[in-house]
C-alpha cells in the first residue's frame, strides 16, 4: 500500500512532506535530549532487521499465499515512538531508493501513512493505555492486534484520502475506501498477532528487553502533535479547497448533495456566469458518455481532433529523437572509457 | 526465489554505484535538487495531459545512456513494483468516457489519456529514482543528506540501517535455509515456526547492537559519528544543475510533442 508520485499532485505530496520533515526533527530534537547513545546502534540493527525480517516467508493460513511483515508497531513496542518514527521513516527511504517502492515525492506520504500513525497514535494512545506498565501476555496480545489494526487503517484511509485530493485517479472516493480498508483490515490482523507472537516470545526469553520503562512524558508528546495535527489538518483543507473534488466531497457528506443549492443572489449567480466562461473543466464530476465530440472537445484543451492528432505524432517524433540521442550519447561515452 | 533475488537488487544497485562516469561524479547534492525538481514538474501535470510528458524521457535516457546503466534492469523493476498504481489507474478509462478524438475508427476517450497519463508519470518518476541511487552511493546520499541538514539521528540511522541491511539478511536467509532443510513440502511455514525465527532473529539483532555499541566506544565513539566529504560543488555542478532545471520548465510550459507535430 505505498502510496506512488505518479497518483500525487505537487501540493498534496508537497504538505506530507513538511509534514513528515516537521515530524522528523521533532523526534531527533526529542531523541537528542534523551541522550541515549547506545539507542543509535539498537536503532540502526533493528531497521536492518525489518529488511530481514521480511526474507523470512510464511504461509498465511486459509490462502496458501505468503506473506511477509510491516514491523512498524513492533518497533515502536521496542523503541518508544520518536526512535521507532525515524527507524521507520529510514526503512522506507531505502525502499524507496533501492526497491523503487512509492518515489520520492510519495516518500513524505508514505513516512505519515506508515510511521506517524503506529508511532505517536497507535503506540501511545492503544498499547501503552491497554498495557500500562504491568505487561500480561494476554494484554500484549490485545494490544498488539488492537493497535497494528488501527494504524493500519488510518494508514490505508491516509492512502485513499491522498490520492482523492490529489485528483488524478478517477476512483470514487466511497469505492476507493470499500476496497483498501477491508484488505488492511485483514493485513492488520494477521499482522497484529504476528507482532503479539513476536513480544510475547522475547518476553518469555528476555524480559527485559520489553519491560524497560520508557522515560518520554506523553502529556507533552500528545499537546504538541494535537497542535501540529490541526496545523497540517488545516493546511489540508486549505488546499483541498482549491480542488473541486475534495470540496465537494466534503459538502456532500456534510449536505448529502454534492453541491450547496444555489440561492438566488445576484452577486453568486454573476460570479457562476464568470467561472463557467472562464473554467476549462466547468464540473468534470459529471461526464456524460454519449456526450458528441464538440461538446467534449471542451474538457481538454485543443483538443479538437487535428491538433491531438499532431499530438500523438509530435510525441512519436520525441520519443524517437530521445532514444536516437541515448543511443548516440551511449556510444559516445563507451568509446570515451575504453580509451 | 524472489525475496532472494530482491535482495539480490539491493547489492547489484550497489555495485552500478561505484562505477565512474561523468554523472556519478557529479555532487550528490545537486543530483538530488535536479531528481527531486524532475519528478515535481512531472508530477505537477494536470490529470489529462499526455504528450508534454513525453519530451521528459529525455532526462532517464540521457542518464541510463552517459552512467551505463542496463535499461533492462531498471525497466524489470518498474514491472515489479507496478501493480498498485496500475490497480488504481485502471479504473479511469470506465469511469471517464468523454471521446476526445477518433483515430482509424477507435474512440479515444479521456480516460484511456488519463490513464497512459499516470502510466508515463509512474515510468518517469520511479526511473528517476532508481537512477538516483544507480548513479550516487548511499554513502554519498547521506553525505549529501547530512550537508542539506537533515538531522543527524536520522543520516546516522540510514548508514547503520544500509550497513547491516547486508549482515541480517545473511542470517534470515541462513535460518530460512535450515528451517527449509528441516521441514518437508509445506511444513515448518506456518506462522508459528515465523513468530519463533522473528523472534530468535531479533533477540540476535539485539545483541548484536550490544556487540556494536561496545566497538564503537573503544573506537572512541562520543554520540556523533565524522563522516568523510569527498564531494564539491563546482561550475560543472552548477552548469549541470541549471541546464536542467531549465529544461525542465521549459518542457513543462511548452508542449514540444505538439508543436513538432503542428509542423506537419
Amino acid at each position: 500500500m505505498h502510496m506512488a508520485d505518479a497518483l500525487l499532485s505537487p501540493a498534496v505530496g508537497g504538505v506530507f512532506w513538511a509534514a513528515t520533515a516537521a515530524t522528523t526533527a521533532y523526534a531527533a530534537k526529542k531523541l537528542r535530549q534523551e541522550e541515549n547513545e547506545k539507542l543509535i546502534p539498537l536503532m540502526g540493527v533493528l531497521g536492518a532487521f525489518v529488511f530481514a525480517a521480511q526474507m523470512i516467508n510464511f504461509t498465511i493460513p486459509g490462502t496458501g499465499s505468503s506473506g511477509h511483515i510491516g514491523g512498524g508497531m513492533l518497533l515502536a513496542i521496542l523503541l518508544g515512538p520518536n526512535a521507532a518514527f525515524i527507524v521507520i521513516a529510514s526503512v522506507l527511504t531505502v525502499q524507496a531508493l533501492f526497491f523503487a517502492d512509492g518515489g520520492l515525492l510519495a516518500l513524505g506520504a508514505n513516512i505519515w501513512n506508515l510511521g506517524f500513525y503506529p508511532s505517536y497514535i497507535a503506540y501511545p494512545f492503544i498499547y501503552k493505555a491497554i498495557v500500562k506498565d504491568n505487561p500480561t501476555p494476554k494484554k500484549i496480545t490485545l494490544a498488539s492486534v488492537l493497535s497494528v489494526v488501527a494504524a493500519l487503517q488510518l494508514g490505508a484511509f491516509s492512502v485513499v484520502l491522498q490520492t482523492k485530493l490529489s485528483g488524478i485517479s478517477e476512483l470514487p472516493f466511497k469505492n476507493f475506501l470499500m476496497l483498501m480498508q477491508p484488505i488492511h483490515l485483514a493485513i492488520g490482523i494477521a499482522e497484529g498477532f504476528i507482532t503479539a507472537g513476536v513480544v510475547n516470545y522475547i518476553r518469555s526469553i528476555q524480559p527485559e528487553i520489553i519491560e524497560k520503562k520508557t522515560t518520554v512524558s506523553y502529556k507533552k508528546a500528545v499537546i504538541a502533535l494535537s497542535i501540529m495535527a490541526v496545523i497540517t489538518g488545516g493546511l489540508l483543507s486549505w488546499f483541498a479547497s482549491t480542488h473541486p473534488d475534495g470540496l465537494e466531497w466534503s459538502i456532500m457528506n456534510v449536505y448529502g448533495e454534492p453541491e450547496l443549492e444555489q440561492k438566488d443572489n445576484p452577486i453568486v449567480n454573476k460570479l457562476q456566469s464568470i467561472q463557467e466562461k472562464t473554467a476549462i473543466l466547468p464540473d468534470y464530476s459529471l461526464p456524460e458518455p454519449e456526450a458528441t465530440t464538440e461538446e467534449a472537445a471542451e474538457g481538454w484543451p485543443n483538443a479538437d481532433p487535428g491538433t491531438s492528432l499532431s499530438g500523438i505524432l509530435g510525441g512519436l517524433i520525441v520519443l524517437l529523437v530521445v532514444a536516437a540521442f541515448g543511443m548516440g550519447l551511449r556510444r559516445f561515452s563507451r568509446s570515451g572509457n575504453s580509451q | 526465489m524472489e525475496i532472494a533475488n530482491s535482495f539480490f537488487n539491493l547489492g547489484y544497485l550497489d555495485s552500478l554505484s561505484y562505477k565512474k562516469s561523468f554523472i556519478h561524479r557529479l555532487d550528490p547534492r545537486i543530483k538530488t535538487i535536479v531528481t527531486l525538481t524532475f519528478v515535481v514538474t512531472v508530477v505537477s501535470f494536470p490529470q489529462k495531459e499526455l504528450s508534454g510528458l513525453l519530451s521528459f524521457f529525455i532526462y532517464p535516457v540521457f542518464i541510463i545512456a552517459l552512467a551505463e546503466i542496463p535499461l533492462g534492469f531498471i525497466l524489470k523493476k518498474l514491472v515489479i513494483v507496478s501493480p498498485f498504481v496500475l490497480m488504481v489507474a485502471i479504473f479511469n478509462p470506465f469511469l471517464d468516457k468523454t471521446p476526445v478524438m477518433e483515430l482509424y475508427g477507435i474512440t479515444i476517450t479521456t480516460g484511456w489519456i488519463s490513464f497512459l497519463s499516470i502510466i508515463v508519470k509512474f515510468i518517469l518518476t520511479i526511473s528517476a529514482a532508481l537512477l538516483l541511487i544507480a548513479t550516487t552511493s548511499f554513502v554519498g546520499i547521506c553525505e549529501g543528506l547530512s550537508r542539506m541538514r537533515v538531522p543527524e539521528v536520522f543520516v546516522v540511522q540510514l548508514m547503520l540501517l544500509y550497513r547491516y541491511i547486508f549482515v541480517l539478511v545473511e542470517e534470515a536467509l541462513r535460518m530460512v535455509r535450515a528451517r527449509d532443510s528441516r521441514s518437508f513440502g509445506k511444513k515448518g511455514r506456518g506462522i508459528k515456526t515465523f513468530i519463533n525465527l522473528a523472534g530468535i532473529l531479533l533477540v540476535r539483532t539485539i545483541h548484536r547492537a550490544d556487540r556494536i555499541y561496545s566497538a564503537m566506544l573503544s573506537r572512541g565513539y562520543s554520540g556523533t559519528i565524522p563522516q568523510k566529504r569527498t564531494h564539491r560543488i563546482r561550475t560543472k555542478e552548477v552548469f549541470y544543475l541549471i541546464i536542467w532545471v531549465g529544461l525542465f520548465i521549459l518542457f513543462r510550459k511548452y508542449n514540444l510533442s505538439l508543436a513538432i507535430g503542428q509542423l506537419f
